[in-house]
């Protein structure tokens, strides 16, 4: 008999104790708002915020020169964008003349680890929504915008669509049917890397991005 | 640089290793220090009673109902991690758990594997398993980081370093860490950390986490954590391998919001953690990062015990977020090194004698004053006062056939037994009551003047010349 065998058989020779099954969409319903875009927006810049990420309202147009401004700020002069994103195109497209390297993934990481970690300042992504209730940014990454983008530059820039911003981590996963489709990793991100390890003293920058900045599209600010 | 496997009977000692934290009023500062401070987080997060105990009530709902349907989950969770091509593999003791991991290791002739955060992985003991067979294991957790450095073990299940100050941690770095400066600033210690880790992160071969909540519908492994080494050890080198006691499943996505609200809030006062990961499968064709191979080890150590009583299976609900700890009046005090267990505190009490067995753990479950404070705080409603009553009955009535539990009497003592029989006989008997008392004011000088325990702190306990009987008899 295997391991795996044994385990269930004894789990089965327990008595089977069935219990009623729980009624999570009632809990919610009953303890957290529904709110408009505006004030959902409100709330998630607080609470992400409150994380030590960095908010700013931008449009379709601004978006571009306050990620100049951004990176600027920090003298940074090189950013790892997507290829085959609207976004990571349109960086491609307007940065590099205002220079501003951008570098793209577009090979296996095991290409270019070494560069990755040791090159790779900063980083942009699109966020494909967000959570108002915790602030909080959910990407699935793909093929086109891999999971390392998010964690590895010291510097992780989002853009957000604020019409895509969910009540509740809950509402996200039903509105969207998650259960159905998960991809290889899904993430939910609340600001940028910390530790409270030594002393319970607050420390940013702990193995992930040291600097979270959400650019905010839309017009409910 | 590893600490000694702690398989030895945390029981024994428990009392000097309690006094001598007890004694040492840096130590005790530390932990009351930062327990007063997770309490006072975790209360800045339930302003609201009404919420606070619905959000328990549906805790404990969900996590009862999943063990309800435990061996039917387990099998739909394998099915569907099988599915999206993580592998399953099953471990009913720490040993087999530790050959199936320094089995995937040397299958690739791995020389480094980097630790997320695993309380499983130090109860199997796999960092000693790991070196014992020349494998490297690093853990990268800051906290964890910082204990392996100084060759000790996890104090809290969530802040691993909270006994260390930030000068001990300084020093530890300047010495352990080639070309370090002494610095006690907590930033520049931070940075020092990350830089080291990133190195160690890019050379890897295999990386090892825990899990928090395995979901069996969507064959999906979820991860929560604040620092981003989680994610590092599990989308950088090649191979990951997810380690998990087989309790921690749930049938439904929709059951994880509740949980997870819980556990961060509970453990250290945050609405959420700033990472919350969820793994589903390897990297699949295409996809430019992530490990090639997923592993998932189910470990049972101990748990089909608790799971086979219906009052014990209570156990399994934990989602292991400290709270209890943090509450409790004994672990403020003697921190956690002092209970010698994986587990320390309310939870490492009710837990660690179904891993260890009674024998080693007989007296764990007497280090309570039952205030009650860690049943109060628990996010899923463990009855933690109520379980240590039941185990300080397991571990101290007479042995019997079919016990709930390994190492059932192993507490058990003939003389205290016969001494608390006779107690129960004379108090049940107004006769024999009235000749006891009466023999005890007359004989009172017989009293020894050291009484064990109770003399180390208290004056000798001596019957009075006269009872009561008698006084109330002379004033008529």
């Amino acid at each position: 008999m295997s391991a795996r065998d044994r385990i269930l058989a004894k789990l089965k020779a327990a008595p089977n104790l069935p219990k009623p099954e729980p009624d999570v969409a009632a809990w919610f319903a009953g303890h957290r708002p529904v709110e408009n875009t505006a004030d959902k927006v409100a709330r998630f810049r607080k609470c992400i915020e409150f994380a030590h990420a960095e908010v700013h309202a931008v449009t379709a147009i601004t978006w571009l020169p306050k990620l100049r401004e951004v990176l600027a700020a920090r003298q940074i002069d090189k950013l790892l964008v997507a290829e085959e994103t609207p976004h990571g195109n349109a960086a491609l497209d307007e940065l590099p003349p205002q220079g501003i390297e951008c570098s793209t993934y577009d090979m296996p990481i095991e290409a270019w680890k070494t560069e990755m970690f040791h090159a790779t300042p900063a980083s942009l992504t699109a966020a494909r929504a967000a959570i108002a209730e915790t602030g909080t940014l959910i990407l699935w990454p793909d093929a086109k915008e891999p999971r390392l983008m998010s964690l590895v530059p010291p510097v992780h820039i989002v853009l957000l669509d604020s019409a895509k911003i969910y009540n509740t981590f809950y509402e996200a996963t039903q509105a969207e049917g998650w259960k159905d489709s998960l991809p290889t990793n899904a993430l939910l991100i609340s600001g940028p890397s910390k530790t409270a390890d030594i002393q319970v003293t607050l420390a940013y920058g702990a193995h992930g991005p040291k600097e979270l900045i959400v650019l905010l599209m839309g017009d409910e600010q | 640089m590893n600490a000694q496997p702690i398989h030895f009977k945390p029981s024994e000692g428990f009392r000097d290793r309690a006094k001598a934290v007890v004694d040492n009023p840096f130590l005790r500062q530390s932990f009351r220090g930062a327990m007063d401070f997770l309490m006072s987080k975790r209360a800045g997060q339930f302003p609201d009673v009404e919420e606070l105990e619905s959000l328990r009530t549906l805790g404990e709902q969900i996590r009862q109902y999943n063990l309800g349907k435990l061996p039917e989950l387990l099998v739909r969770l394998e099915e569907n991690l099988t599915r999206n091509g993580i592998q399953v593999h099953w471990a009913e003791t720490p040993d087999e758990a530790n050959e199936i991991i320094l089995g995937i290791c040397k299958r690739v002739d791995a020389k480094l594997m980097v630790k997320g955060k695993s309380m499983v992985s130090e109860e199997i003991e796999l960092n000693h398993a790991a070196e014992a067979a020349g494998i490297g294991a690093l853990e990268s957790d800051m906290g964890e980081y910082i204990v392996q450095l100084a060759g000790e073990k996890p104090s809290h299940i969530i802040m691993p370093a909270i006994h260390k100050t930030k000068e001990e941690i300084a020093k530890l770095f300047h010495e352990k860490v080639p070309g370090v400066e002494y610095t006690d600033n907590v930033d520049a210690l931070i940075q020092i950390g990350r830089k080291v880790l990133r190195e160690k992160f890019l050379e890897a071969d295999i990386g090892l986490s825990g899990v928090n909540f395995a979901i069996a519908e969507t064959g999906t492994l979820c991860l929560v954590e604040n620092e981003g080494n989680g994610r590092m050890c599990t989308t950088t080198p090649p191979i990951h391998v997810a380690i998990t006691g087989i309790e921690k499943i749930v049938e439904q996505l929709s059951h994880v919001p509740p949980l997870l609200s819980l556990l961060t809030r509970s453990a250290t006062g945050q609405n959420i953690s700033t990472y919350f990961n969820m793994i589903s499968s390897p990297r699949k064709p295409g996809e430019k990062d992530g490990p090639e191979e997923v592993h998932l080890v189910l470990l049972d150590n101990g748990r089909s015990q608790a799971y086979a009583d219906e009052q014990l299976r209570k156990t399994l609900q934990c989602i292991r977020c400290g709270a209890c700890m943090n509450h409790c009046p004994v672990y403020t005090r003697i921190g956690g090194h002092a209970y010698g267990t994986t587990y320390p505190g309310p939870i490492g009490k009710i837990i660690s004698p179904h891993m260890l067995g009674l024998e080693a753990t007989a007296t764990m479950a007497t280090a309570s004053s039952l205030c009650g404070a860690c049943g109060e705080v628990c996010p899923v409603k463990i009855p933690i006062p109520e379980l240590l009553m039941r185990l300080r009955e397991e571990s101290f009535s007479a042995p019997h056939p079919n016990p709930a539990m390994r190492g059932q009497g192993a507490g058990y003592n003939g003389l205290v037994s016969f001494v608390w029989r006779a107690w129960a006989t004379v108090y049940r008997s107004p006769m024999l009551y009235g000749l006891a008392t009466w023999a005890g004011s007359r004989f009172s000088w017989l009293m020894p003047s050291s009484q064990g325990p109770w003399t180390t702190v208290r004056t000798p306990l001596k019957p009075a010349p006269k009872r009561l009987r008698d006084m109330l008899k002379e004033r008529g």
